[in-house]
């Protein structure tokens, strides 16, 4: 696996749990040195010790701490080629007739906005590039992009709206004549730790590993390393004429209807 | 592939039609690199000087048969060549499609059936003849089998004067889908997904090319390229193996969790 990714710097936000902590394990692996976002510090330490990565505490929707995170991943390396824009939450969502404006004030500021301002801080190092304006960004988004959950609604809205920023980005670099590629990827259900932990404090653990599990045609929730293959290929140059595009990785679940 | 990289197909059968030339060439010599058998099928007779002297570059993992893709007999052939000689097929991509312009209400009803002969019988049969025996060969392998279907961004949008391309590659988007559906919903292993390419430098894009300038759209081909070249986000077209990229990651265990999904590979054609 080593090798595709060889030289190249990469930055992932919320890179700490999740397809996060995945991404960074995968990038290291194929090669990239990688900086990683996010603020839990135990489970950062536990990952730069395993993969050689280096953490850099920021919450993605702290606008003023973006130029330190730049600052420091420049002066490091000088250069950045991979970005990927995951950090995300959903706590506080609920139905558009209930949600509380902090609530989605928040989902908003860390999934729409943060992802804003990954790609606009990723772009800006990008086209400082030695050897010129070149990378690759790749926007976690969600299949309920397509698909809005009504008991979601802030998440759902927040997901669709990266899509059109990732295209908006695309087109942008494009208009400027950049080689910095822009796509978002639109995961089904993955069996993070935090989905792990929904399942174990619902009061029926089986049944509620079987609805998750039955959400996709394919009968089962996605491992995170079938995600990060993903992104390490809209990382690698094998993706070079990939711009703009829109990935959907969810076991058919968005498809169609799997009937009766 | 890239060097360095271990070889990630070994021990995998590739079937690929339309594989003499264009994107199921590059294709073909992709999964070959990553140490896959391939089979490759064409309308070229096998005796021809271009199908020799592509097959004695391909090498001995290579093989060849001359099979029209709108023939469910020539793909029963295909289907018995690739059991006799390999035993299995993990991957088969569904490549082989032709080109037809012109604006709708002078079209021949004979040319509107042989595109979609082609561009959607082809991808029909090939799957309806490949399904049982890729089933079995998908069980025994990480990720399944894979059907990688060759739609296109005309698949996707609309574009003056191709309504007849538009509407098989469309109809090969949705076909991908309940392929996909209908496969995981009985268990079987076997994933479905379609790619979209966007302008491509192939003998495909030349031919269409041509006969815009012929219909007056520009003066020379070369002028079609640099105004496509002008359109496209990322300032190019691209070049089949970028297409064969997208078909190794498709084929590849990394895909595992993909199915009735889309990979459109256009350069930001479509995003704008």
């Amino acid at each position: 696996m080593a090798g595709r990714l060889e030289g190249k710097i990469a930055l992932v936000t919320g890179g700490t749990a999740g397809i996060g902590a995945g991404a960074v394990r995968r990038l290291s692996a194929e090669g990239a040195r990688v900086v990683f976002t996010g603020s839990n510090q135990s489970a950062a330490d536990a990952l730069v010790a395993e993969t050689g990565a280096l953490f850099h505490p920021h919450r993605v929707e702290d606008a003023a701490g973006w130029a330190a995170v730049i600052d420091d991943l420049l002066g490091r390396f000088g250069r950045l080629d991979i970005a990927f824009a995951n950090a995300g939450t959903e706590g506080g969502d609920g139905s558009v007739e209930d949600i509380g404006i902090d609530g989605w004030n928040q989902i908003i500021a860390v999934n729409q906005t943060g992802v804003m301002l990954t790609v606009q801080h990723a772009i800006r190092a990008m086209a400082q590039n030695p050897q010129g304006p070149t990378g690759s960004i790749i926007v976690n988004s969600s299949m309920n992009a397509n698909r809005a959950m009504g008991n979601f609604v802030a998440y759902s809205v927040s997901k669709a709206a990266v899509v059109a920023l990732a295209k908006s980005a695309a087109v942008h670099c494009g208009n400027k004549g950049y080689r910095i590629r822009v796509n978002a990827i639109l995961p089904g259900v993955v069996e993070t730790d935090m989905i792990r932990g929904v399942i174990a404090r619902s009061p029926d653990p089986a049944v509620a590993r079987a609805a998750f599990e039955g959400m996709a045609p394919l009968r089962r929730m996605a491992r995170v390393e079938e995600i990060t293959g993903l992104v390490a290929f809209l990382a690698s140059d094998e993706a070079a004429f990939i711009s703009g595009s829109e990935y959907v990785i969810d076991g058919a679940t968005t498809a169609g209807m799997m009937g009766v | 592939m890239i060097a360095g990289t271990p070889r990630r197909l070994e021990g995998r059968v590739a079937f690929v039609s339309g594989g003499l030339r264009g994107i199921g060439l590059a294709v073909a010599e992709r999964y070959l690199a990553e140490g896959a058998e391939v089979v490759l099928s064409d309308l070229d007779d096998p005796g021809s000087d271009h199908a020799g002297q592509t097959m004695a570059r391909l090498g001995q993992a290579a093989s060849y048969l001359r099979a029209d893709v709108a023939s469910e007999a020539d793909w029963e052939r295909a289907r018995d060549l690739v059991r006799e000689r390999h035993g299995n097929l993990h991957i088969l991509v569904n490549n082989a499609g032709i080109e037809l312009s012109g604006p709708v209400e002078t079209m021949a009803l004979e040319a509107w059936r042989k595109i979609m002969a082609i561009n959607l019988d082809g991808v029909f049969l090939g799957t309806k003849v490949f399904v049982p025996m890729m089933a079995q060969s998908g069980a025994a392998v990480r990720g399944g089998a894979s059907i990688i279907n060759i739609s296109s961004i005309m698949g996707l949008v609309g574009y003056n004067e191709i309504s007849a391309y538009n509407a098989s590659k469309g109809a090969v988007h949705l076909f991908t889908k309940g392929i996909a559906i209908e496969f995981a919903t009985k268990q079987m292993p076997i994933r479905a997904n379609s790619i979209h390419p966007g302008f491509v430098l192939t003998p495909l894009l030349d031919a269409a090319f041509e006969r815009r300038v012929d219909e007056g759209f520009a003066e020379k081909p070369s002028d079609l390229i640099e105004m496509t070249a002008a359109t496209t986000p990322l300032g190019r077209l691209a070049d089949p193996a970028e297409i064969a990229g997208a078909a190794f990651f498709l084929a590849s265990e990394d895909s595992s969790y993909m199915t009735g999904a889309e990979m459109v590979v256009d350069g930001g054609w479509t995003a704008q």
